[in-house]
């Protein structure tokens, strides 16, 4: 029995070009894809990790001389008590919101393009959690008693309190981490049977089937393997939606003027999808320009990227234009004020930063010619990621430090030791995205086999 | 030829569209410890070989509905029986706020569920089996596809299994064999 390509009627009535380019065959994906973990190491990695790895130490050692001196080390002040630690942690959940997104989301809405995304971005969400975990962990001030927030049976009989939206976080941030994880493991089990195939050391085989537990690629197995990955799909999918929405309670279930909303869970989670995808963005032109990934990442995902940007950039825009509505409409005089303090008062430039990065720059996309062009694209994607720390920054510092009481008002200034700590969280989450890239497949093979038009069976027309 | 026991034998094919029309004729016939490898899913294959859906998702649902009733339940009984703290004048059993941690523990349970269930459901981890025997096999994670019948098969015969995995188009056909 012989077999040949064929044309399908498929080919010609879509008229969408191939999601990879070039003319990939299953081994020469597999080749490309291992041979970035199995080959040397680059120059340019070298020079990036150990950028991220001192900025990391930056962080670990900034968090030392905290919990030996205690939280006064930051700009925090009364009133303004939750500084840039919570900014932070909103900020670095937000971005890992993209990830979930395009592995869960898009998996359930059969959105093919996410196979060449999908891995690094679930990547990132792992790593941007960790950042995102490191904070509200140190910002409790009594790093030792942090045991408090976990329903740990103890010699106290004391039990947390469930309806703080603070422990909703706790749980809700927690089982996002853990779950991304085991969504990311699950997806990473072919792909390591694959590398622990093709493995030659024996260590690396021995570390390598150790982590593919035995995968034989059955389709006994991926019967099952199927229906795992869909079910954690659809569990993750309420997941993501809801952790962001648990944060946002945090401030909004409070009765601060600015915070207390019932548009922030949506407006958040929007808010951390544009956030998240412009971080999946910069890190998918970095990698893909080092590593040589024009084939896979094609310019086609990036466009579709951008316009996610846009979308949910139109969205945040929506929510900060409702936001004051509200504030008028409701006749209250302290919302009112607060809206008008956020944009006109001490905080000003803050508030001008976020809407110009977040609202009008992103705009620039409706151009094809930009959200089509490397570069205009990569310095957009870093607007964005700073326009989107200021959010977190105007909502939490604003609302504070102008309460209720102006004789107790206050400005808040970040110390070296706020910033060290920020810049410190971008080295963290950087060396472990490094890490990354460097020792485990960073495109997943399995699903990008799995979509091109050889995969098929209909693909071949047979001459019996 | 090497000496030991037969454990199984496999076949290779050359396409996912070889492997189906393979698959089909295997479920056909009387042989039944069969499988088919390949390096992704292949669409189509469940009824090609006869499988029957995945129970994975009969194990997670009531995992799913139980943990959520065991999170509100817990919920409730700290914050009223093992620890009744009164904040800001509000009722004790205040369950509206006991939706959010209710929801995490039961994605947290079910999405363990969903992993260690697919484990166990493929008898995973496993670091040993018989197809491993076989060198070429290791290209399956690449872009090769196998059949495989496990020497387990009432119907297995060295001659006549290899004959028909022949018949069925299969090329490369190799027994597997302990070899140390």
């Amino acid at each position: 029995m012989s077999v040949s390509v064929q044309e399908t009627a498929a080919t010609t009535v879509f008229e969408e070009p191939p999601l990879i380019g070039g003319k990939p065959t299953f081994s020469s994906i597999t080749e490309k894809i291992s041979g970035i973990v199995e080959g040397k190491t680059k120059k340019a990695w070298f020079v990036l990790f150990g950028l991220a790895s001192s900025l990391a130490l930056i962080l670990f050692g900034s968090i030392g001389f905290l919990f030996y001196e205690g939280i006064g080390i930051w700009g925090i002040n009364n009133p303004v008590g939750w500084g840039w630690a919570i900014v932070n942690f909103v900020f670095w959940v937000g971005i890992g919101h993209a990830g979930t997104l395009i592995s869960a989301v898009l998996f359930i809405f059969r959105q093919k393009w996410r196979t060449s995304i999908n891995r690094f971005a679930e990547a990132m969400t792992l790593f941007a959690v960790i950042c995102a975990l490191v904070f509200p962990g140190i910002h409790v001030g009594r790093v030792w008693m942090a045991y408090f927030m976990f329903p740990i049976p103890n010699q106290m009989q004391m039990w947390p309190n469930f309806r703080s939206p603070l422990l909703w976080d706790v749980f809700a941030v927690g089982t996002y981490f853990t779950v991304s994880l085991m969504f990311w493991y699950t997806g990473l089990i072919p792909d390591l049977a694959t590398l622990r195939d093709r493995a030659k050391a024996r260590f690396r085989k021995i570390m390598f089937g150790i982590f593919s537990l035995g995968w034989r690629g059955g389709n006994k197995q991926w019967k099952n393997y199927e229906l795992a990955y869909l079910l954690l799909a659809g569990l993750s999918t309420p997941l993501v939606l809801s952790v962001h929405s648990v944060v946002s309670t945090d401030f909004a279930t409070s009765v601060i003027p600015g915070w207390h909303s019932t548009i922030f869970p949506p407006y958040f989670v929007a808010g951390a999808i544009f956030s998240g995808f412009a971080m999946v963005l910069t890190l998918a032109i970095i990698a893909r320009k080092i590593y040589g990934l024009e084939h896979i990442l094609t310019i086609r995902h990036f466009e579709k990227m951008n316009m996610v940007i846009m979308v949910t950039g139109m969205m945040v825009g929506y929510a900060y234009s409702m936001e004051f509505f509200i504030a008028w409409y409701s006749g209250n005089e302290y919302e009112t004020f607060t809206f008008l303090n956020r944009a006109f008062g001490q905080y000003a430039w803050a508030y001008w930063i976020m809407i110009s990065c977040n609202v009008l720059i992103p705009q620039l996309f409706w151009f094809k010619k930009i959200r089509t062009n490397i570069p205009a694209m990569f310095i957009i994607s870093i607007f964005v990621n700073i326009g989107m720390w200021f959010e977190r920054f105007v909502i939490t510092v604003t609302s504070l430090a102008n309460d209720f009481l102006p004789s107790s008002w206050d400005y808040f200034s970040p110390t070296i030791f706020d910033i060290s700590m920020l810049v410190g969280s971008f080295g963290l989450f950087f060396s472990l995205f490094l890490l990354f890239i460097r020792f485990l497949p960073m495109v997943s093979m399995a699903e990008i086999k799995g979509v091109l038009p050889q995969a098929d069976p209909h693909y071949y027309k047979k001459h019996e | 030829m090497k000496s030991g026991k037969i454990e199984g034998v496999i076949a290779e094919f050359e396409n996912p569209a070889a492997l189906i029309d393979a698959a089909e004729k295997m479920r056909d016939s009387e042989y039944t410890r069969f499988d088919c490898h390949s390096p992704f899913p292949i669409h189509g294959m469940d009824k090609a070989m006869g499988e029957k859906r995945s129970v994975l998702g009969w194990i997670v649902a009531p995992v799913a509905f139980l943990m959520v009733l065991v999170g509100f339940l817990f919920e409730g009984w700290t914050s009223t029986i093992a620890y009744p703290l009164v904040i800001s004048g509000k009722p004790l059993f205040s369950y509206q706020a006991y939706g959010a941690v209710a929801f995490a523990l039961m994605v947290l349970t079910s999405a363990g569920t969903a992993l260690f269930g697919m484990l166990a459901l493929n008898k995973l981890p496993r670091f040993h089996h018989p197809v491993f025997y076989s060198d070429r096999f290791a290209k399956v994670t690449d872009d090769a596809f196998f059949v495989s019948i496990e020497a387990k098969d009432a119907k297995f015969d060295e001659k006549e299994t290899v004959e028909f995995l022949k018949s069925i188009g299969g090329r490369e056909i190799e027994l597997l064999i302990a070899d140390d």
